[in-house]
């Protein structure tokens, strides 16, 4: 008997490997895919790192699809990536996507790039978006970009009026350079609204680490630190993590900002909604659902699409009343806003 | 004459062999458990690699992993556990891509260089850790892993523009510049839909022929593997034990150093700050399961691929794709459980044979006698 079951193993286990190690087939993945499938139109998006449920930039982006989806009556799909993927498999994922019929495409963050410009090529008829690239540009390839710089200014700005200790601190999820762009418009709203207010600047990881943007300890903790040097308000580019830095500083009774959305209104975040100043938001939803749209009504976007203050794509969040209140705080804002759009203050995108 | 072991062989697999079946089994546990179908996940992920594009990929991934699972198997032959990989290759990577894309030199001379200068960059990595321990009995466990976290940081602040870094624009990425088209390193293409398979996956599998002869078959491979099995004994026998922990420790990380550049000489040209990380710690999983040997490491790296890779389509079909990840993890636990299992059972058969020949009389033939007969 136990020979017997031993040997079945084996033989199990030899024909699987093998089946692994010689598969063999002349098809490709995209050969299946019902190109000419016009029962409705279809829409993609591939995410980021982190995939769905970051409550930040892939949320965000999904957010904008299912809202084509019920605005647009399309049907939307959604893949993710794996960790420690190459541009190959970004590549593989995009193929898919485009042969399936899906139009647009969109690649969630810089990481599509070059994936991006590759399969582009392959699909002159399709039009493929990219969120936070400019550098790659086609034809059929919208780019998506936002002036993160500019919301992060007058947050700057917002933060140098209510500071009583002259001290301000900023938390960057993960040291990137998109993630600079929200330290450099910062810190730029704060000096020139009050060159004596000193800004703290803490990233919590550098890449390949991502988990600068997941972990609520670790802003927790960089955000215990800027309150003990006397930060009196803090703000947080850093996905998930900074939910932990809202935290820390509103049971310090200090001022927290937000960022991508709105986060006064978060469920997650109810408790400490008082202690939200505002939040910087990021309206990468609009983009997606735009895009969408651009290609339903026959006239799909394409080259860079800037999203700055001009055209509320980001911007500062008022639904906490506590801020709404503060009339010469709002007043410096406003008129930073206007000088920002009329072109008087140009916004630094690298600290 | 040495004897074609049956027996040996057998054992050999059942290890693994219980291991996957456990581990399939539990998966299905799993899917069952949350309500789903425990069978068409496999269905899914069989389909999707029949796919000659997804065996492109595959294949190509096969070859990283292999690298990186025989960095390891260096070390655990001499009983040394070289978690750094992780760190040695990225950090490898992004000096020998920046090398790469600075010095000028015709083609084939720059990619020898690129690799040169990655495996000299990997083995300095390790080769720390490898100090540490000889000279103050660090624990290398400890030390790579902490060295993992150094080359992060390391890794991260080079590549600032204002270091050694490029932001291409209009670009969110950082990277180290492009290395001219004259020093990619030429694939196999097979065909427009296929792809190619990386060049430097044919160079994995020549590191598997030499892993092979050299710990297999020259002196100093025995000397390791006998530091490895007992220091003591080795010491005792003329080896000088820290000598090899070095020198293994040395090798391992030059190894390591080469697991980036499939990837690096096939597909990207340049690193950037979303250059493949984690594939280290796929290898120390890999080399458990193929038990260090060559072979068994090849049909480990595959199966990983084939995991990592057929599952990327389950999204498109309503299930997770982390259904693969679960199966990884299970495969870990049940790989140790299963070999320790099988090593005892193989124990316990040794001594019934023993028993049963002596009691038969007819036990302790000399090697002379048999010869005779």
């Amino acid at each position: 008997m136990r020979r017997i079951t031993r040997i079945v193993t084996v033989g199990a286990t030899t024909a699987a490997l093998a089946l692994t190690a010689t598969a063999c087939g002349n098809k490709s993945s995209s050969d299946t895919a019902s190109s000419g499938d016009s029962a409705g139109a279809k829409a993609a998006i591939a995410y980021d790192v982190g995939g769905r449920g970051d409550q930040s930039f892939n949320d965000a982006a999904f957010a904008g699809l299912e809202k084509a989806q019920k605005d647009l009556k399309i049907k939307g799909s959604a893949a993710e990536p794996s960790d420690g993927e190459a541009d190959a498999d970004k590549i593989q994922r995009l193929t898919e996507l485009a042969r399936a019929g899906n139009n647009p495409v969109i690649g969630v963050g810089f990481a599509y790039a070059p994936a991006i410009k590759k399969v582009a090529a392959k699909f002159p008829k399709t039009t493929f978006g990219i969120i936070d690239d400019a550098s790659v540009t086609d034809k059929n390839i919208a780019n998506l970009v936002f002036n993160e710089e500019q919301g992060s200014y007058l947050a700057g700005v917002a933060a140098a009026k209510v500071s009583k200790s002259k001290t301000v601190g900023f938390i960057g999820g993960v040291e990137t350079p998109l993630i600079k762009k929200f330290e450099a418009g910062f810190e730029q709203g704060v000096t020139d609204t009050d060159p004596k207010v000193k800004v703290l600047s803490q990233y919590l990881t550098q890449p390949p680490n991502f988990d600068g943007f997941s972990k609520p300890d670790l802003g927790k903790a960089a955000a215990q630190g800027q309150l003990d040097k006397k930060a009196d308000v803090i703000y947080a580019a850093a996905g998930l993590a900074g939910s932990g830095s809202i935290e820390a500083a509103a049971k310090a009774g200090k001022w927290a900002i937000g960022v991508d959305s709105d986060q006064y209104n978060q469920k997650g975040l109810a408790t400490y909604k008082d202690s939200i100043l505002t939040s910087v938001t990021k309206d990468v939803a609009d983009s997606v659902f735009n895009l969408i749209k651009s290609v339903q009504d026959g006239k799909p976007q394409s080259g860079e699409i800037r999203y700055g203050l001009d055209k509320d794509g980001v911007g500062l969040a008022d639904s906490n009343p506590a801020f709404t209140k503060m009339t010469d705080v709002i007043g410096a804002v406003d008129k930073a806003k206007q000088e920002i759009i009329d072109g008087k203050i140009t916004v630094k995108t690298t600290p | 004459m040495k004897k074609f072991d049956k027996d040996r062989l057998i054992l050999g697999l059942a290890g693994p062999a219980l291991a996957l079946v456990v581990a399939v089994a539990l998966t299905s546990l799993v899917l069952l458990v949350s309500g789903r179908d425990p069978i068409e996940p496999y269905q899914i992920m069989f389909d999707s690699a029949s796919y000659v594009d997804v065996q492109v990929l595959i294949i190509n991934q096969a070859g990283t992993y292999y690298l990186a699972a025989l960095a390891v198997a260096v070390g655990f032959r001499m009983n040394l556990f070289n978690i750094g990989v992780d760190g040695q290759y990225r950090l490898a990577a992004m000096v020998a891509a920046l090398v790469g894309a600075n010095v000028g030199l015709p083609g084939p001379l720059r990619i020898a260089l690129i690799v040169l200068v990655a495996m000299l960059v990997g083995a300095l990595w390790s080769g720390i850790a490898g100090i540490l321990k000889t000279s103050r009995g660090v624990s290398e466990v400890v030390s790579t892993i902490m060295l993992n976290a150094i080359a992060t940081s390391l890794v991260a602040w080079l590549i600032l523009p204002k270091n050694f870094g490029v932001q291409p624009a209009g670009s969110n990425n950082l990277t180290t510049g492009d290395i001219p088209e004259s020093a990619w390193f030429p694939g196999l293409s097979l065909g427009p839909e296929a792809g190619e398979i990386y060049g430097f996956t044919f160079v994995a599998v020549a590191c598997g022929v030499i892993y092979w002869f050299v710990l297999g078959r020259t002196r100093f491979g025995f000397d390791l593997r006998a530091t490895g099995a007992s220091e003591s004994a080795a010491q005792a026998s003329g080896v000088d034990a820290k000598k090899m922990v070095l020198t293994s420790m040395l090798l391992s990380g030059a190894v390591a150093g080469l697991v980036g550049m499939p990837t690096l000489l096939g597909d990207t040209h340049t690193y950037s700050i979303d250059f493949p990380a984690g594939i280290g710690f796929m290898g120390i999983t890999i080399a458990l399961l193929g038990r260090n040997n060559p072979v068994g490491i090849a049909l480990s790296a595959l199966l990983m691929a084939f995991l990592v890779k057929s599952s990327a389509s389950l999204d498109q079909h309503g299930y997770e794709k982390e259904i693969a990840d679960i199966m990884q993890g299970l495969i870990v636990i049940s790989v140790v459980v299963s070999y320790e299992l099988v090593r005892r059972y193989g124990l316990r058969r040794q001594q019934q044979k023993v028993g049963e020949e002596l009691a038969a009389g007819g036990a302790l033939k000399t090697e002379k006698e048999e010869a005779a007969l």
